[in-house]
């Protein structure tokens, strides 16, 4: 593919004139960003801004109206993702996601949401079903390992002692952590998370921060990020990416965008000749947007 | 209700007053009710005229029914359960845990010992110390026979699987031992068969509709399709029910792929209307497309199944069972043969299914059963996921199709119609989706149960020679039905069994598993 000349080997998602359109209206209009290999990517704005409609489009769910989304795994491949069906993007880019309204199987039990998350490896250690059925031991051995792993990410979420308990049960908190750890499962490159903090507690507000941390530093993994709990984003998050209206408004370093004035005034809602002198004002807050 | 408990003198006046008041309305209401359906009966008279025949008798006994029976829930059994629940609540023990506290072997050992010393010793006692030692003796004897029944039940629970599958093979065995080959046949065809063959039906509607949440209302149309095959190519090609036998559950599922397809993308009730017009899409080709399926005559003297080939149940055959055991000609060994087919193929539908909820596929399905999106999420292709649970699903129908022909020695498209899935769809419901047990029950109670209802000869005793039991069959039937729906919500086993675990099986409460929604 010729695309590689237009992408730098340490960007994972390069995401092109990016345009989404529902009937009449513009929910996403030419919007473009980077996000690098490794690093906590943030993608932030209003409430209506078009942040979920984004992830959608990544992750197959949406059918983008226009424009191009490259994935550039590790081992150099390259994957555009507006022309895969959903479920490839996970099994074959690698991309994992969670959701802004979280869904578990909340009928099955903490360790099985890990289980059914290693579907497509446990699919081919069965032999698709038929060695499994028949009861060769490369299922079983694959079968054991799967538990193992899913038992790692369950420690990571400290949810270990939750395991047999079925998923509906657990806390909010716990259900976002959960949600995070079955999507770490599938064994992603990129994981996209829709407002992983929403409706956490300071506490679990922190330990989520620890876990996204530890997830990246551990495994590599970059990680994309919908975020309205300025205390996450600013924390965690290497790189911004500010939408409203369905178009960037800014792009950089957590300080930079911090200070942009654009983003003070889409944020708190002021006219743009205001702007000047809502900065100076946000300025000796320092950061406690929400 | 808490009231009830608190203030006894002053609330028990108050209750009284409204059971005999809820008393009355519910015998305003079924006097509504059946004033029209039991008060009247229309008949002919000499002159062959429609005539009206009042039944008021008939029709007070339903209304005094209605009300004592509304009476005595409100006056004696809320209020019993209400305090049942304040016990509970209170203790904040479950009745189970107190029987295994009370019911210990150690104290049965010690209850055992009591009883034996005091009958030994009553003897040498005088009289008057004598009747304390028969009290004690009574009571020990008492405790041990309950902790007897304790364990055995607790026995029964544990081991629940193997003692019902010994209990299924010894079934014919009991039968044929206690009324003769011939009084057996009844016993075991309408009863063991039978029942049986919804067993099966039931265990694969239960894949796709109890794992997959996929709710089909057409699923009779395979069992069609594995009859007819049995029977077309068996009767066209000579084929013995062994070859055909798979080639029936290929075929099936099969038509269940071609059935998947169009119904990918329909969720809930749209997935149920296409499924019922496939069913009837089916019955409709069977009926019509007469050249090859003979239409509603039906295809008779299908060929019988036989032990593998080497004994046959034909009359004619040199081969024939009866013969070369030399035993006396009777209809009950092939009976009896069918029984065990139907009972190994059904066990083999059990297997497979516990098999397959442990492998990826079985979480997928009840994965996708509970949330469709995030399964897509997680990379599973939906659209196999949702194919195979249709197909394998479909394909124990078609065993079980080819298994009704061969025992019936006749199809008919009559035998497929919307009732027959209905049926096994009621049977999973009520046996609780998912659950294999839960569904054997149900399987018994309502195919058993109908045919039990047949010999209803007593009630003619009660309501006098001229009833008819028979034709309150389906309606005692509905009664059962919605008496477990309303006791049960969930079916007869609400909860659901975790296919893997790390500390401990336990399992899941049915009030977080979800019913599917396409
Ligand atoms: N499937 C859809 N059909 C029609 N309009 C949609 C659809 N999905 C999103 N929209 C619209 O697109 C716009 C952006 O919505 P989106 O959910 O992406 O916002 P968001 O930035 O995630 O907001 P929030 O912070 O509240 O989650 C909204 O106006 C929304 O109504
Ligand atoms: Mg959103």
């Amino acid at each position: 593919m010729s695309l590689e000349t237009t992408m730098n080997s340490d960007t994972i998602l390069k995401v092109e004139h990016l345009s989404m359109k529902f009937g009449g209206l513009m929910a996403i209009n030419d919007f473009s960003f980077e996000a690098k290999r490794g690093e906590i990517t943030a993608l932030i704005g209003p409430n209506g801004a078009g942040k979920t409609t984004v992830f959608n489009c990544i992750t197959g769910f949406y059918k983008p109206t226009m424009g191009m989304i490259v994935l550039n795994q590790k081992a150099g491949k390259q994957y555009l993702l507006e022309r895969l069906p959903d479920f490839e993007i996970t099994k074959h880019a690698k991309v994992a996601r969670t959701f802004q309204n979280i869904r578990l199987f909340s009928g099955l039990t903490v360790l099985e949401n890990l289980l059914v998350a290693q579907h497509n490896k446990l699919m081919v250690a069965s032999g698709f079903t038929v060695l499994g059925l028949l009861g060769f031991p490369t299922y079983r051995k694959a079968a054991k390992e799967a538990i193992e792993l899913a038992k790692h990410w369950l420690e990571k979420a400290d949810l270990i002692d939750r395991a047999d308990d079925p998923a509906g049960d657990l806390s909010y908190g716990a259900q976002r952590r959960l949600e995070i750890a079955r999507a770490m499962c599938t064994g992603p490159e990129l994981l996209c998370l829709d407002e992983p903090a929403a409706g956490l507690n300071p506490r679990e507000s922190a330990a989520l921060n620890t876990l996204l941390r530890s997830i990246r530093a551990d495994t590599g993994t970059s990680l994309l990020l919908i975020e309205h709990d300025m205390s996450v984003v600013m924390e965690i998050s290497d790189h911004v990416v500010v939408l409203e209206y369905g178009q960037k408004i800014s792009d950089g370093t957590p300080d930079h965008v911090k200070n942009d004035p654009k983003v003070i005034a889409a944020y708190l809602g002021v006219e743009d000749d205001e702007v000047e002198d809502v900065i100076s004002e946000v300025e000796s807050l320092e950061g406690g947007v929400n | 209700m808490t009231n009830i408990t608190s203030r006894h003198e002053g609330a028990a006046g108050d209750l009284t007053a409204r059971a005999l008041r809820e008393a009355l309305y519910a015998g305003l209401i079924s006097l509504g009710l059946f004033v029209l359906f039991v008060g009247l009966k229309s008949d002919q008279n000499i002159r062959n005229e429609l005539i009206l025949v009042p039944r008021w008798g008939l029709l007070a006994i339903f209304v005094v029914i209605a009300m004592v029976g509304r009476f005595l829930m409100i006056a004696y059994l809320q209020p019993f359960l209400a305090s049942q629940k304040v016990v509970n609540a209170a203790t904040g023990m479950l009745p189970d845990s107190m029987a295994s506290r009370f019911f210990r072997l150690p104290f049965f050992i010690a209850a055992v010992v009591v009883s034996a010393v005091m009958i030994a010793a009553a003897r040498g006692l005088p009289d008057n110390i004598a009747a304390y030692a028969t009290i004690i003796r009574g009571l020990a004897i008492i405790y041990s026979l309950a902790c007897l029944f304790y364990m055995f039940r607790i026995f029964i629970t544990t081991h629940f699987t193997v003692l019902a599958v010994a209990a299924l093979v010894l079934y014919p065995i009991v039968i044929v031992a206690i009324f003769g080959a011939q009084g057996s046949l009844k016993w075991v065809d309408n009863f063991g068969i039978q029942i049986l063959i919804y067993v099966m039906l039931a265990w694969g509607l239960n894949i796709v509709v109890g794992l997959a949440g996929l709710l089909d209302l057409g699923y009779v149309a395979f069992y069609a399709v594995g009859a007819y095959s049995y029977a077309l190519l068996s009767s066209t090609f000579g084929l013995s029910f062994w070859v055909l036998l798979p080639m029936a559950g290929i075929l099936a599922a099969f038509w269940g792929m071609i059935l998947g397809f169009p119904v990918l993308r329909l969720r809930g009730d749209y997935l149920a209307i296409v499924t019922l017009a496939f069913g009837e899409i089916i019955r409709l080709v069977l009926l019509n497309w007469a050249e090859v399926t003979n239409g509603a005559a039906g295809i008779s003297g299908v060929a019988k199944a036989s032990v593998f080939g080497i004994w046959s149940f034909d009359v004619s055959a040199p081969n024939n069972f009866a013969k070369a055991f030399g035993l006396p000609m009777s209809s009950a060994y092939y009976k009896i043969f069918l029984f065990y087919l139907i009972l190994a193929l059904a066990l083999l539908t059990a297997f497979v299914t516990v098999r397959l909820r442990r492998m990826p596929i079985g979480r997928a399905w009840e994965a996708l059963r509970e949330d469709e999106i995030a399964c897509r999420s997680l990379g599973i292709n939906t659209v196999t996921t949702k194919l195979t649970a249709f197909a394998i699903g479909a394909m124990f129908g078609g065993f079980a199709g080819s298994f009704f022909a061969a025992r019936q020695g006749f199809v008919s498209p009559e035998s497929f119609v919307f009732l027959e899935s209905a049926v096994i769809l009621a049977i999973v419901v009520l046996g609780g989706m998912g659950s294999l047990v839960g569904i054997a029950v149900a399987a018994a109670v309502m195919v058993g149960g109908t045919e039990i209802l047949r010999e209803l000869e007593f009630l003619k005793h009660i309501f006098g020679p001229d009833f008819t039991p028979e034709l309150y069959r389906m309606l005692l039937f509905g009664i059962a039905m919605v008496v477990v729906m309303v006791w049960k919500p969930r079916g007869f086993v609400g909860s659901r069994e975790p296919t893997a675990f790390l500390h401990e099986r336990k399992a899941v409460s049915g009030s977080f598993t979800k019913e599917g929604h396409g």
